[in-house]
């Protein structure tokens, strides 16, 4: 892998972020609450797990700032927080763009490198055909 | 296989994992060359803004090292390094790597292969963290794996919150 400077977004929110990305659970809920807010109660409901689990998950999204509640104070709907995930989809944007720069750069060199170096590059895919490594 | 040119950076059944694809087009021979002689390789391997190579030694054979360091502002520097497990010439490449400042902890794994077709080569890069020690700490970071899980979810949370 190759370095990525993040430095100038916030890092232990990416930790955060990242880190209650990864249970499947809290994507499921996530997932859930990008169609609309809900009750702990409703989120529990697919889950075969109680309440008290589905809690602890929704405190962890919450200190990730991935999601906040509501003003009924009997439901506390959770929503979701959409901001995190958007800083979250930049990292991963520039990590992106690493690779295709990286690749756009290494296409104009074998572009160059076809014109050099043709005659050599022929022999050596003939020998791995010779091989039986067909090449399609 | 890719049908286009286009960058793909995808999870894989394996949460251990992440693969990044790309094609080219030129024979693997070439392909091959550009990834793995320093000079070449130095040509487009990219660097952020203000870095540059400041090393740049692979000894390309099964059990040889590799060692890469950038220098960037202010005299800071990144390097990595590590051994070359597997080594088919123009089919398949696999290193360990292992990072100076370690941003995650213990090595990763890489395997890159290069799989000719029509004179155009598909180019399958494969990172696989080898201990559950050292993916479950990158898991705290927003590196590969963490960003695997991102991706998971972000495919359908970013579509499904874009209109709002």
């Amino acid at each position: 892998m190759q370095p990525i400077g993040y430095g100038d977004l916030s890092a232990a929110r990416l930790d955060a972020t990242f880190a209650a990305l990864a249970d499947p659970t809290r994507r499921a809920i996530l997932a859930r609450l990008a169609s609309g807010e809900a009750s702990v109660r409703e989120l529990t409901e697919p889950f075969a797990m109680s309440q008290a689990a589905i809690s602890k998950h929704l405190k962890v999204l919450e200190r990730a700032g991935l999601i906040s509640h509501g003003r009924d104070a009997q439901r506390r709907p959770r929503k979701l927080e959409a901001a995190p995930l958007a800083e979250a989809d930049e990292w991963l944007e520039r990590y992106r763009k690493f690779w295709e720069e990286s690749y756009g750069r290494l296409d104009l060199l074998l572009d160059e490198m076809k014109r050099t170096a043709k005659p050599r590059a022929r022999g050596r895919r003939a020998t791995a055909k010779r091989k039986g490594r067909p090449d399609r | 296989m890719t049908k286009s040119n286009a960058l793909q950076i995808t999870t894989t059944p394996d949460d251990r994992e992440i693969r990044i694809t790309r094609r080219f087009d030129a024979p693997r021979q070439l392909v091959w060359d550009a990834y793995t002689r320093p000079e070449l390789l130095k040509r487009w391997l990219g660097t952020m803004p203000g870095w540059s190579w400041a090393v740049c030694e692979m000894d390309v054979r099964e059990g040889g090292h590799y060692r890469w360091v950038w220098r960037g502002p202010e005299g800071a520097e990144m390097g990595l390094g590590g051994v070359y497990r597997e080594v088919v010439p123009a089919e398949r490449l696999v290193s360990t790597e292992r990072y100076d400042q370690a941003w995650y902890p213990g090595e990763a794994v890489g395997t890159v292969e290069f799989t000719e077709r029509g004179g155009r080569t598909t180019l399958v890069t494969t990172l696989r963290y080898d201990s559950k020690a050292a993916r479950d700490a990158v898991l705290q970071s927003p590196a590969t794996e963490g960003m695997e899980a991102g991706y998971t979810a972000l495919d359908a949370l970013l579509a499904s919150t874009a209109a709002a």
